[in-house]
């Protein structure tokens, strides 16, 4: 034990003290504090208002534009021919133009501009007069004040549960972007990890200090201890990621004057295509009752987060360990770089289709191939993880971080096995028969 | 005593029987030289003693006692492929190793200086292994390998890689080690360094063990009753009981014979039949060199 410790310390601290650590640990994050903050410092500054001139030929939408942040409506009298010439230079960005017989032909409305105009504020203004109209034909169908009100209540109320159904739908959504996050890191991080380890059982053996090294210490402690001093590493490493995200995004936020309340944080979040789920014509109609980034919050909210956080430790250990033993292995058993291919490839065979898989796993998380992938140790450190967030029964995942424990267990003997013969023989071109060879040596 | 015996080792690979039977015992104190041409299974038996891979059959006593790991931390091991961690500083890497052999890191570090100190090496405790040249590296290792004074150390060929100054140095290590009462294993090819600082050998062919025990008594059993003699005059006329074996002229009128004795003759009945027929300038044994007989119990020459 005290062997392994020295190992793993000295393992840990060489790639600690590593400048390419130091770089990734620092870069990483603000990089992803840049990614994070500039959308918002652009969209922040971005809301320079837009003057909007409004001209109501039916006289029935006098109030029915409010101004916002966005958009600020103005009414004229300018008849509309003129108003068109004279638009370049009148100062307005976005002119309206609702023609007399507005009620008869609603397709009438017109909105002119000199670029393009957003879909979000051509949306906000067709919603707008849209709801004008059905007020006005309510009205006109002989619906009395009162009931209109309670239709207005109804008409909210129906909003109200379109929001949530938006909740609803943004949760499912926060599921799907934690369970894809989850897997996608735990992808990465084995890769990035594995070949850590990889690389030093290689350069262990093309240094010939192996030789040294077991003279003093079993092969096997030298594999554990490495391996786990490569995941003491990648911990580190992940641990001051999140620290230094969280650090640089409030400092840099703060230089930058961007409010990254979680709030923005999230109604930018909502805006980034993909990352929301609720239709573009909806943040405007919500907007007005409920800011789509609380919404957000509460969603991710409704995930069991500390659950997930639990899983997601345990299954990127579980799947570190499984994998960077076999990268161990392969590590030992080659002489150099160009023969390595050939055995990468196939150990990452179950890594790339479950993250392939992913996808499917998703759409059908309690489905059989869901649930076989996410019990087979090679594969459930990733399914598993995007499964997490829709719920799974305790039962499944206990069974399936035990078949994962037992997988590296046998893994790690197969690896340990190919290890201590591998690291020792110099010159032969290993081959998968030469390989199975060395599993039945005697020590 | 011996420090360390083997008794009947057995290594089977799948195609190749790399050690067959091997027995050896190494008298402590001593610096046993283990010998033979390349791939005759010296590097299998160095590591079934490092205890880096097991026999398949027979024992290995260590002290008296059977070969355990935790005789690890009273063998020294220089292994004939060199090499450290190259991206480490020297200081930390000979910690470190010291420290796997069972040293706490205080008392490694109260050794290093010694060493340090003693090959003047001090400034490169914070440089790292690659900004140093072989021959430095080669020294680190050396270090490494004695830090923790151990009892056995196993050196395999120790001197390649070293100018002539720095090979004495180690030389003069090694015989110092020994009088402080270690005993080193020395694997080598090169048969002048065995012959200057071996008292025992070993000899390993094909597997087998071939030839052992003290250099003295092998250089007697490998006597071949033969004398060389320098002289003026002809040999043309003696005694048919010695066997004249070669005659050349040197260049300045002298001429050298090789001559057998008999075994039951004394070498004195040569002297007094030579004087009687020649004038002798000069008479020596030929005794072999360990050279000759590593070519005639191998039957091959030796290579590096």
């Amino acid at each position: 034990m005290k062997t392994i410790f020295l190992i793993l310390k000295r393992e840990y601290l060489v790639r600690v003290k590593k400048k390419s650590f130091l770089i990734m640990t620092f870069l990483t994050p603000l990089l992803v504090s840049g990614m994070w903050l500039l959308p918002a410092y652009f969209a922040m500054r971005g809301i320079d208002q837009k003057k909007v001139e409004v001209i109501d030929e039916s006289g029935l939408f006098g109030k029915t534009f409010k101004n916002t942040k966005e958009l600020k409506f103005v009414p004229v009298n300018t008849p509309v021919d003129r108003a068109k010439q004279s638009f370049a230079k009148s100062g307005y960005d976005v002119m309206v133009h609702i023609p007399k017989n507005i009620l008869d032909a609603p397709k009438g409305l017109k909105i002119y501009a000199e670029k393009n105009v957003s879909l979000e504020v051509k949306s906000g203004i067709e919603n707008a007069v849209e709801r004008e109209i059905e007020n006005i034909k309510l009205l006109q169908a002989g619906i009395d004040r009162q009931v209109l009100e309670s239709t207005h209540v109804n008409v909210s109320s129906d909003t109200f549960s379109l929001s949530e159904e938006g909740e609803k739908d943004s949760s499912s959504g926060a599921a799907t972007v934690m369970g894809y996050l989850g897997a996608f890191i735990i992808y990465i991080a084995i890769f990035l990890y594995g070949a850590q380890v990889m690389r030093g059982v290689m350069e262990e053996k093309m240094n010939r200090i192996v030789e040294v090294i077991i003279s003093s210490v079993k092969p096997f402690q030298l594999m554990a201890g490495k391996i786990i001093g490569v995941a003491l590493v990648g911990l580190t490493q992940f641990m001051l990621w999140i620290l230094l995200t969280f650090g640089i995004s409030t400092a840099l936020s703060g230089i930058l004057g961007v409010d990254t309340g979680p709030q923005q944080r999230a109604q930018i979040m909502s805006r980034q295509p993909g990352m929301a789920q609720a239709p573009t014509e909806e943040i405007t109609k919500t907007e007005r009752k409920e800011n789509p980034a609380t919404q957000v919050l509460k969603a991710v909210n409704t995930l069991n987060i500390t659950q997930i956080v639990i899983c997601f430790l345990i299954y990127f250990m579980g799947g570190y360990l499984i994998y960077s033993a076999l990268f161990a292995a392969v590590g030992s058993a080659v002489d150099s770089e160009t023969d390595v291919q050939q055995f990468m490839f196939p150990i990452t065979i179950p890594l790339i289709l479950s993250f392939i898989m992913a996808q499917f796993v998703i759409r059908e998380p309690d489905g059989t191939v869901a649930f076989w992938m996410s019990m087979i140790p090679f594969t459930s450190p990733i399914i598993m993880m995007v499964r997490i967030p829709f719920g799974v029964p305790t039962w499944e995942i206990l069974l399936s971080m035990a078949l994962l424990f037992g997988g590296f267990v046998g893994t790690a003997w197969l690896a340990a096995r190919i290890y201590r013969v591998g690291i020792l023989m110099y010159g032969k071109k290993p081959s998968y028969r030469e390989l199975t060879k060395w599993l039945f040596y005697k020590a | 005593m011996n420090i360390l015996e083997t008794r009947d080792i057995v290594k089977q690979y799948a195609q190749h029987r790399a050690l067959d039977g091997v027995s050896i015992s190494i008298p402590r104190g001593t610096i046993f030289g283990l010998l033979g041409p390349n791939g005759a299974g010296k590097t299998s038996l160095i590591r079934i003693i490092n205890q880096i891979t097991g026999p398949d059959e027979g024992q290995v006593f260590f002290d008296g006692k059977p070969l355990h790991p935790n005789h690890i931390g009273r063998i020294g091991y220089l292994p004939e492929e060199r090499g450290l961690y190259k991206k480490m500083k020297v200081g930390e890497q000979l910690l470190y190793l010291a420290q796997l052999k069972g040293l706490s890191e205080r008392q490694a570090m109260d050794k290093l200086k010694i060493w340090f100190t003693k090959f003047d090496i001090k400034t490169w405790w914070t440089k790292n292994v690659e900004d140093l040249s072989k021959g430095m590296q080669q020294k680190i290792q050396f270090v490494a390998t004695v830090l923790h004074e151990p009892d056995l150390i196993i050196l395999d060929e120790p001197f390649s890689g070293f100018d002539p100054i720095n090979a004495n140095l180690i030389k003069d290590e090694i015989l110092e080690l020994r009088q402080k009462g270690s005993t080193v294993i020395f694997s080598t090819h090169r048969m002048e360094s065995v012959e200057e600082l071996c008292d025992h050998i070993a000899l390993i062919n094909r597997s087998r063990k071939v030839l052992d025990g003290p250099k003295k008594a092998i250089k007697e059993q490998f006597k071949t009753h033969t004398y060389r003699v320098e002289y003026q005059g002809s040999l043309d006329g003696l005694n048919p009981a010695f066997s004249l074996l070669s005659t050349k002229p040197l260049e300045d009128g002298f001429l050298r014979s090789d001559v057998r004795i008999p075994p039951d003759a004394a070498v004195n009945d040569l002297v007094r039949e030579l004087i009687g027929h020649v004038a002798v300038r000069s008479f020596g044994e030929n005794i072999p060199s360990m050279n000759d007989i590593f070519i005639q119990a191998v039957g091959e020459v030796p290579t590096t």
